[in-house]
This record gives C-alpha cells, structure tokens and sequence, in this order.
C-alpha cells in the first residue's frame, strides 16, 4: 500500500493545502508513543507510510455534503499531514498504528539490537 | 498602566514615549497570564462549526479522543452550551515527553441560536472525533409556503 500512496501524494503537480495536526510525543516503555490529531478523519482515511527514515503521517477528511446556510465556520476543511524524522534506533517493522474518534496512535519500537538490556555477571 | 490624556497639539517625543511604555506594559500582563498555566492545561476552545437549513441548525464540534460520556450539552432559551472534558491518557509506562502539543482539560463553548428550536428534539452524535449536535427548528420558525387562492 505505502509505495502506491507516496508516489501519488508526492507525484502532485500543484501544492496541496494542508492543516498541520496537533502531536504529543512521549516514552512508552522501551518505545515511543505518538498521538496525532485528527478530527474528521476515519480509519481509511489514514495514510501512514514510512521511507528514507521519514514517517509520513497523511490524513483525508470525509468529504461530506453539507447544506445550509453557514453561520460559523472555524473548521479547517483541509486534510492533514505530517512528517517525522525517525530515529535510526527504531525498527520500522513493528510500527502500529490505531485511530479511535480521530486520534491516532502511532507505536513505535526500538530495534532489539538498541533496547537496553541488562547484563548479569558471573 | 497610566491613562494620558489625548492631546493632539502636544507633539512632544516623552508623552510619545509614555504610550510607548504603557503599551509595552499591557503586553507584558498579557503574556504573563498566557505563561502562568502549566503546558497542556491552558484553557481551549475546540473550533466549531454552525449551520442553518430550512428544518434544523446543526452545530459540530473538532475535539479528537474523547469519550463520549466526557460532554456535557446543554440548552437552556436559546443558548446552547457545549462543555466537556479532555483527560490525557497516560500509563505508568509512560516517560519523558517529546511533543507537548495537545490540550487537556475543560472547556467550554456557547452559542446563541438564530431561531427557536424543539429542545425535545435535540440530538448529538460523536464520530471520528467531531461531535454533531443537530437541533430541529421549532415549528413556527419555519418557512412556510402560503397557498394564495384565486377566486
């Protein structure tokens, strides 16, 4: 999926609007939590891909009709997009990912090699 | 901060600076009140939309990773009120932090309406992190189409 999704998200020709999503990022055991803000986006609606050590984070809004007469609009109706820098340490492959009413969750796990480990003597 | 009096023939530079200085100072009390909350827990307002159509306004609000249980609407004439509570998930797994960018806590939105509304009729929905509140109209607000006989 992630190579067909960069190809078409990065072979646009005109510049694409996008709203940069609120993050926290903390420690979670040997690994990393990251949560990202995205209201307004369904689970199809993500597009987590990962390249050259980037994590690319893309979020489409579900277009929906709306009528009506607009009284107030504060909502940007743009998609989201995000992108990290992943620390070398981390292993790609055991990336995961959740979204539960529009934030998601994005775990990522050091590779064995970097975990800390304890070392008993003899 | 000091009141100066608005002269306009005084063109002397100190009463220019003095305006200088007491609006340096509104600054400064601005900024501190914006530093004395802790990170995270500011207040905040999630961003909001409203819509009017013949039958119903319908009022959605952007807040991500609630649950539904956290919100508190309410209606009281023709204000509605929309508050609630955002919690951060932490477990004691949980380390240093990286990226402080989200808000937690309380907060609170309020809206009067354009028209009268059926309060008994008022509904709410939370998907993908945007709550949908939707309020049909009263129904003497209304449009109403009058059928003009010839006779």
């Amino acid at each position: 999926m992630s190579k067909e999704i960069t190809q078409q998200t990065t072979g646009q020709a005109r510049p694409i609007e996008y709203t940069t999503p609120a993050v926290d990022i903390h420690q979670d055991g040997d690994g990393y939590v990251v949560e990202v803000e995205l209201p307004g986006v369904s689970k199809s609606g993500v597009d987590l891909t990962f390249e050259d050590g980037k994590l690319i984070i893309i979020g489409h809004r579900e277009q929906k009709e709306k009528g009506g007469r607009v009284l107030l609009q504060e909502i940007r109706p743009a998609d989201y997009r995000r992108v990290f820098d992943l620390d070398p340490t981390i292993d790609p492959s055991s990336i995961q990912a959740t979204i539960e009413q529009g934030l998601l969750r994005i775990r990522l796990q050091k590779a064995e090699a970097h975990k800390p480990r304890k070392i008993s003597i003899n | 901060m000091k009141l100066i009096r608005y002269n306009p023939v005084a063109k002397d530079l100190w009463t220019t600076f003095d305006r200088l200085n007491s609006l340096r100072d509104l600054f400064d009390s601005a900024l501190a009140l914006a530093a004395s909350a802790p990170l995270g827990y500011r207040e905040w307002f999630p961003a909001m939309d409203v819509r009017e159509d013949d039958h119903a306004v319908t009022v959605e609000l952007e807040v991500a990773g609630m649950k539904k249980e956290d919100f508190d609407i309410s209606l009281e004439r023709d204000v509605l009120t929309i508050s609630g509570e955002r919690k951060a998930e932490r477990s004691e797994n949980t380390g240093e932090s990286f990226r402080n960018e989200r808000f937690f806590g309380k907060f609170s939105r309020s809206i009067t309406l354009p028209t009268a509304v059926d309060a008994t009729k008022v509904t709410a929905t939370y998907n993908d992190g945007i709550l949908t509140v939707t309020l049909p109209k009263a129904e003497e607000a209304k449009p109403k189409k009058i059928e003009v006989g010839v006779s």
